[in-house]
């Protein structure tokens, strides 16, 4: 297997696909310098530990994971939200859910900015071992990204596992009774919807349509938006497209849909990224490359002022995902 | 040449255009605005894309129609249903004509 874990191992470029230009090649010749702008938010995964091992995940999330974060590297998260003002913070993981930490940095880190976020598969959050989770996320006026592939529960499933989708609609409909996703609630239920293969997604703006339908009609379920986003092609979803013989018509494919108007709205431009241990990334998806921000091995407790206009991304090809098409939000 | 079909033959498609430029860009501007977002939405069209597709056994068209209903939202459950569609009508326009057959059979038997 070919799997790819370290940025030592590229060859020419990261896929070894022939014909597929380096990202920072393919930078060079639009003439664009991806570069930062001012940071406003702070992502923050908090373990690679999942109920679930959802087959596009670019992190290999999954059960039997123990990379999780400890109590010192929360309070060093906790502190640094604290030296610096973000407008926005992220919590994402695995399942953020299950980290045992989870309560305190929600409780902590929601003073601390305008807009925290917890991005959820939607079975950890409804566990019933996650009792008192919900009412303190509502309490505290946290913003859920729910991720739901598909309205069909084959599909959905073909990527999240089985048994994913009842739970997932009753995750969606418990939100919904607690406030999340009405119209004229402060409660934000937002959906992301990945592809079920090694395809692109579709307008943003149609499925959001679709799905505002037929979930208000088949199951009453409400949300505010949906974003689109393409499977980033590393971790177990880089796995399955070596196994199926996609990798190559894939990378291709994202490169052929390159579109320099994504660049303006990258996330990496923004936004810091904590790992579990505590490293910092100029993204989630860089934590899989062990693509260092800065390409130095930095802590979260070492960081005295943040990455700022004109400081460098640490690219390689799996950005091709985040500019194809309409690009990642 | 070891068959006439091959993958890579289809994003030559826009090479169609050589010799006879004007008609290309008609043809493909027209394309364009047929799979516009207009009273049907595009994923309802790229449904009956893959079922005329199949009609007509274009393997450039099933290949590229199977991978724009994926794109466009549609699972494969309601793709298969699209391409019975097809066969029915196509089906059933081999059978209705045996309506001429029975005519004609009736006009010259005793």
């Amino acid at each position: 297997m070919k799997q790819l874990h370290a940025v030592n191992n590229l060859c020419s470029n990261l896929y070894q696909v022939p014909n597929l230009e380096t990202f920072r090649n393919n930078l060079a010749n639009h003439g664009i310098d991806l570069t930062r702008k001012k940071c406003t938010t702070l992502q923050v995964n908090v373990g690679q530990l999942c109920n679930q091992s959802c087959r596009h995940c670019h992190l290999d999330a999954g059960p039997l994971r123990k990379e999780i974060m400890n109590e010192n590297t929360a309070s060093e998260v906790i502190k640094l939200a604290g030296r610096f003002r973000f407008e926005m913070i992220d919590i994402t993981g695995g399942a953020p859910e299950m980290n045992p930490h989870i309560t305190t940095l929600v409780s902590k880190l929601a003073p601390l900015t305008n807009t925290l976020i917890l991005r959820s598969n939607l079975t950890a959050i409804a566990a019933e071992k996650q009792n008192g989770l919900l009412e303190l996320l509502a309490g505290k006026r946290v913003a859920i990204i729910a991720s739901l592939p598909s309205l069909n529960e084959a599909q959905s499933e073909s990527q999240r596992g089985e048994n994913t989708f009842a739970p997932s609609i009753r995750a969606l409909r418990k939100l919904n009774a607690l406030g999340y996703g009405l119209p004229d609630s402060d409660l934000e239920l937002n959906l992301v919807c990945n592809p079920t293969g090694a395809f692109l997604p579709s307008s943003q703006e149609q499925v959001e349509k679709r799905f505002r339908q037929m979930l208000a009609r088949k199951w009453g379920i409400l949300f505010n938006n949906l974003y689109v986003f393409a499977n980033v092609p590393l971790g177990r979803f880089l796995t399955w497209l070596e196994d199926s013989d996609n990798l190559e018509s894939y990378i291709l494919k994202l490169a052929a849909h390159f579109n320099p108007c994504t660049l303006e709205g990258l996330m990496c431009r923004s936004l810091i990224s904590v790992s579990w241990d505590g490293y910092l990334f100029d993204c989630d998806f860089n934590q899989s490359l062990q693509l260092y921000m800065g390409n130095r091995r930095k802590h979260v407790s070492e960081l005295q002022s943040l990455p700022g206009p004109g400081d460098t991304i640490a690219v390689s090809e799996h950005c091709y995902t985040c500019t194809a098409g309409s690009g990642f939000t | 040449m070891d068959t006439y079909y091959h993958p890579k033959d289809l994003p030559k498609f826009a090479e169609m255009s050589e010799g006879a430029p004007e008609l290309a860009e008609k043809f493909f501007d027209y394309y364009s605005a047929v799979f516009a977002e207009g009273e049907l939405t595009q994923r309802e069209k790229s449904l009956i894309a893959l079922a005329v597709a199949h009609a007509v056994q274009c393997p450039y068209c099933i290949d590229a129609y199977t991978q724009d209903c994926l794109e466009k939202g549609s699972n494969v459950n309601e793709m298969t249903e699209a391409i019975h569609v097809a066969t029915a009508i196509r089906g059933g326009a081999s059978l209705v004509h045996g309506v001429q057959m029975r005519n004609i059979a009736d006009k010259i038997s005793l």
